[in-house]
C-alpha cells in the first residue's frame, strides 16, 4: 500500500456519488492495547515457566547488531540449547531484540512490529546504543534512549556485544520472566499516551494507526 | 586516433574554460569547470571522449567560501582513466542543471544531493520525493552550518550522566600516563 | 463395543498416546537435524514446552470466523485421520471408528486439513498466506496423485478398501508385506510420503527462510498452539496408515513404535541430506518418477 492510497480523499461510485473515505480510519482497529492482568499463583508460576523456556525471537535485524545474532545459531554457540529459536513473523514471536541503533526511519518500522506480537512480550535491547546512543549519539538520525519508545527488559552493553554476552542477556531475560516482571507489554498499554507522544515527537510522517493491532 | 589525456584536458581548457587541472596518479586527473558550461563539457566527455560510465555525484560544503562543490566522477573503462570534474556554484543560490538524461542513475544522487545538501536539480525525476528521511522538516543534515549535536540533544531525549573524551587527550592519558 | 461412551474414551486415549510420541518424534527429528549440523540443538522436551507457551498468551488476534475455524479444520483433518485407522491392528481399543471402505475416507481427510487451513489463512488477509497456500495446495495436489494411484494399486491387489482387511492380509510373514508383494505401488506411495511429512526438500510451504512462513504466518497464541498440536498428530497419523498399508501394521505399541520410527526416519534421512525444491520443482519432480511408478503398479495389478 503506497503512501497516497492511506490519505483521506473522496472517490466517486460508478453512479457519480461522492464517498468520503480516510484509509487510517476505515481500514484499521484503532482501539487502544489493553493491560491483561496476570492469572493467579501457581498457574501464572507454571505459565512464565513455559514463557521463559520458550523464547521465539522475533527475526529483525534492527542494526549493525544483528550480526551477532547469526553466530547464535551456528554450532559455536547454538542458542536454540536454551530454547531460544528464531521465528519470522512478530505474531509468533514474544522476544523483540533490537540489535543496536535504531534510525528514526527503523523504529517506525520497530514499532509496528513490536505492537504486532501478542501480550506478554519482551524486548531485548543489545549495545550502548540502545541505551544512551552510543557512538551516534550526536546523529541527527538516530535515536539516543530506546525506553523512551518501548519498554525494554533487558540491556546488554557493548558495542557490539559478543555473543556470549547475548546469552547472558538472555538467561538473565529468563529469570526476569520467572519472577513475573516480563509485564513490558502491561506497561507500554498503562502509559501508552507517553510512549505514542514520545514517538510521534520524532516520527514526523506518521501514516499509520495509534496502535498496530 | 591514440587517446590522449592530455589532449582532453586540453580540450577541456580550450572549450569549455576549464581551470586547475590536477593530476592525482596516472589515470585519476581532476579539474574545474564553470558552472554554466559543466553540463556541456560532461556531454563533451561522455560521448566522443568515451567516458561512457558516471562513477558517483557528490557535493562538498565549502561553508567560509560561500560555495558548494559538486564532483562528477567519471569513468573511461577503455583507456582506465577517470576524470573528476568539479564544479563550484553558489551557496545562497544552489541549483545546478541535471545529467539524468545522460545517465539514468544520476537522478538517484541528486535526489540524495536534494535532501542532504539541498541543492536543486530542476528537471531531474522525482526529485523532490523524500529518499532516505522520512518526513525530515529541519534543514538540510549535511550542510555545515547544521549543528547536528545540538538538534540529536534537543530531539531524541539524550540520557544524562553522558560524558564524551577527547580522544586524543584521552589516549595520551591512557598510554603515557607520566607525560 | 456397544457402548460409546467408552469408544469415545479408547480415542482420547489414542489421540493423547499419539500426541505425546509426535511431540517426541519432533523433538527427535530436529535434534537429528540440529546433530547433522554440528550444533547440539534443542532440548528434547522444547515441542512440548512450546504448546503450553502459545497456549499461555494474554492476548490474540481474530479476523474472522474463518479465521477461527482455519486450525480448527486442520486439527479436525488429522484427528479424523488418526480415528479412521485401527492404529492397533486386532486390538479393540485402537481400533477406533476403522470401517469397510475406510481407506477411501483416509485418502479424504489427508486433503481436508489443507483446505480448512487454505479457507483459514485467506481470511487472515496476509500475502503471504495467500502464498503460502497456493504453493501448498499445489505440491499436495501433486503428491495426491500417485499417492492415490499407489493406494488404487493396494486396493485391487487385496480386493478391498477395509484397512483392517488389507493388514491382516500381510500377517504372517515379512515376505507377505505390501512392501515386498507389491514394490512398485510401495514405491510410487514412500516417494509421495516424502511430501506429505512436508519436510525438506519439499518445505517450501513452511520453511521459515522461504516466504515468512506460509499459511499461518497471521496465526498466533492458541490458534497456533492448535495448528502445532496438529503438526503433532497429523505425521503420526500418516505413519501409522504407511505403516497399515506396506509395513503390515502392528500389533503392539512396541511394534508400532520401531515401525513408525523407521518409515518416519526415511522422510528425516532424505529430508536432511536433500536441499529445498521450489514448488514448480517440486511438482515436476511427483509428477515424474512417481507418477510412473504408480501407473506401472497399477498396470502389473491388472495382469
Amino acid at each position: 500500500m503506497s503512501k497516497e492510497d492511506l490519505e483521506k480523499r473522496t472517490v466517486y461510485s460508478p453512479e457519480g456519488e461522492p464517498i468520503e473515505i480516510d484509509p487510517l480510519n476505515d481500514y484499521f482497529l484503532d482501539l487502544r492495547p489493553e493491560s491483561y492482568a496476570p492469572r493467579n499463583g501457581v498457574i501464572e508460576q507454571f505459565a512464565n515457566w513455559a514463557r521463559a523456556e520458550s523464547l521465539w525471537v522475533l527475526g529483525f535485524g534492527t542494526g549493525c547488531g544483528a550480526i551477532e545474532m547469526r553466530p547464535l545459531m551456528t554450532p559455536r554457540f547454538d542458542a536454540y540449547r536454551f530454547g531460544i529459536q528464531w521465528r519470522p513473523t512478530p505474531r509468533q514471536s514474544s522476544v523483540f531484540v533490537i540489535s543496536g541503533y535504531l534510525s528514526v526511519k527503523t523504529l517506525k518500522r520497530v514499532i509496528r512490529s513490536y505492537e504486532q506480537m501478542q501480550n506478554p512480550k519482551f524486548v531485548v535491547a543489545l549495545g550502548s546504543c540502545t541505551i544512551n546512543g552510543g557512538m551516534y549519539w550526536d546523529s541527527y538520525n538516530t535515536i539516543n534512549r530506546l525506553d523512551h519508545y518501548l519498554p525494554v527488559d533487558v540491556y546488554i552493553t557493548g558495542c557490539m556485544p559478543r555473543p556470549e554476552a547475548l546469552l547472558a542477556g538472555f538467561e538473565e531475560l529468563k529469570k526476569r520472566i520467572k519472577a513475573g516482571k516480563g509485564d513490558g507489554a502491561n506497561k507500554y498499554a498503562d502509559n501508552f499516551d507517553w510512549y505514542k507522544a514520545n514517538q510521534k515527537k520524532i516520527i514526523k510522517d506518521w501514516d499509520m494507526p495509534d496502535y498496530n493491532w | 586516433m591514440e587517446f590522449q589525456i592530455d589532449q582532453v584536458i586540453g580540450n577541456l581548457n580550450e572549450l569549455f574554460g576549464g581551470k586547475d587541472h590536477h593530476r592525482q596518479r596516472k589515470g585519476l586527473d581532476f579539474i574545474t569547470i564553470p558552472k554554466e558550461q559543466a553540463v556541456a563539457a560532461i556531454t563533451y566527455l561522455s560521448n566522443p571522449e568515451g567516458f561512457k560510465h558516471l562513477v558517483l555525484l557528490t557535493a562538498v560544503d565549502w561553508l567560509e567560501q560561500g560555495q558548494f562543490q559538486l564532483t562528477y566522477l567519471l569513468n573511461n573503462p577503455d583507456n582506465k582513466q577517470d576524470l573528476g570534474i568539479r564544479v563550484l556554484i553558489p551557496r545562497d543560490q544552489a541549483v545546478m542543471d541535471s545529467i539524468h538524461d545522460l545517465w539514468g542513475q544520476a537522478a538517484t544522487y541528486q535526489r540524495e544531493l536534494r535532501e542532504m545538501f539541498g541543492i536543486h536539480f530542476p528537471g531531474s525525476p522525482r526529485v523532490d520525493q523524500p529518499f532516505i528521511l522520512e518526513g525530515w522538516d529541519g534543514p538540510p543534515p549535511y550542510r555545515r552550518d547544521f549543528d547536528t549535536k545540538k538538534y540529536a540533544e534537543e530531539t531524541y531525549f539524550p540520557r544524562p550522566g553522558r560524558s564524551s573524551n577527547d580522544p586524543t587527550e584521552y589516549m595520551k592519558h591512557q598510554l603515557y600516563p607520566d607525560e | 463395543m456397544e457402548n460409546i461412551w467408552i469408544k469415545i474414551g479408547y480415542a482420547l486415549l489414542t489421540i493423547f498416546i499419539v500426541l505425546n510420541y509426535g511431540l517426541l518424534l519432533q523433538g527427535l527429528f530436529r535434534k537429528i537435524g540440529a546433530r547433522v549440523g554440528r550444533r547440539h540443538g534443542i532440548r528434547i522436551w522444547q515441542p512440548w514446552v512450546d504448546i503450553i507457551k502459545n497456549y499461555t498468551f494474554r492476548s490474540r488476534i481474530y479476523h474472522g470466523v474463518m479465521y477461527y475455524l482455519g486450525p480448527v479444520f486442520r486439527l479436525t483433518g488429522g484427528i479424523g485421520l488418526l480415528l479412521f485407522l485401527p492404529v492397533i491392528y486386532g486390538s479393540e481399543m485402537f481400533s477406533n471408528f476403522s470401517f469397510t471402505g475406510d481407506l477411501m475416507l483416509v485418502l479424504y481427510f489427508q486433503f481436508f486439513g489443507v483446505l480448512g487451513m487454505a479457507l483459514g489463512a485467506g481470511e487472515s488477509g496476509h500475502p503471504y498466506s495467500a502464498i503460502g497456500v497456493s504453493r501448498g495446495l499445489s505440491q499436495v495436489t501433486a503428491f495426491e496423485l500417485p499417492l492415490t494411484l499407489g493406494v488404487l494399486a493396494i486396493g485391487l491387489q487385496y480386493h478391498t478398501l477395509n484397512i483392517n482387511e488389507i493388514v491382516a492380509a500381510q500377517q504372517g510373514s515379512i515376505l507377505n508385506w505390501t512392501f515386498f508383494t507389491n514394490p512398485f505401488a510401495a514405491a510410487a506411495m514412500l516417494l509421495s510420503f516424502l511430501g506429505a511429512m512436508g519436510r525438506s526438500p519439499f518445505d517450501v510451504v513452511l520453511a521459515p527462510q522461504e516466504i515468512p512462513i506460509g499459511p499461518p504466518t497471521e496465526f498466533n497464541s492458541s490458534l497456533l498452539g492448535v495448528l502445532q498440536l496438529n503438526r503433532a498428530i497429523f505425521p503420526v497419523a500418516k505413519l501409522i496408515l504407511f505403516m497399515n498399508l506396506l509395513f503390515g501394521g502392528a500389533t503392539n505399541w512396541g511394534e508400532l513404535i520401531i515401525k513408525t520410527f523407521f518409515i518416519y526416519f526415511w522422510s528425516v534421512f532424505v529430508g536432511i541430506a536433500f536441499p529445498r525444491f521450489r514448488v514448480d520443482q517440486s511438482v515436476r519432480w511427483f509428477l515424474s518418477i512417481p507418477l510412473i511408478l504408480g501407473v506401472i503398479a497399477i498396470i502389473l495389478i491388472k495382469f
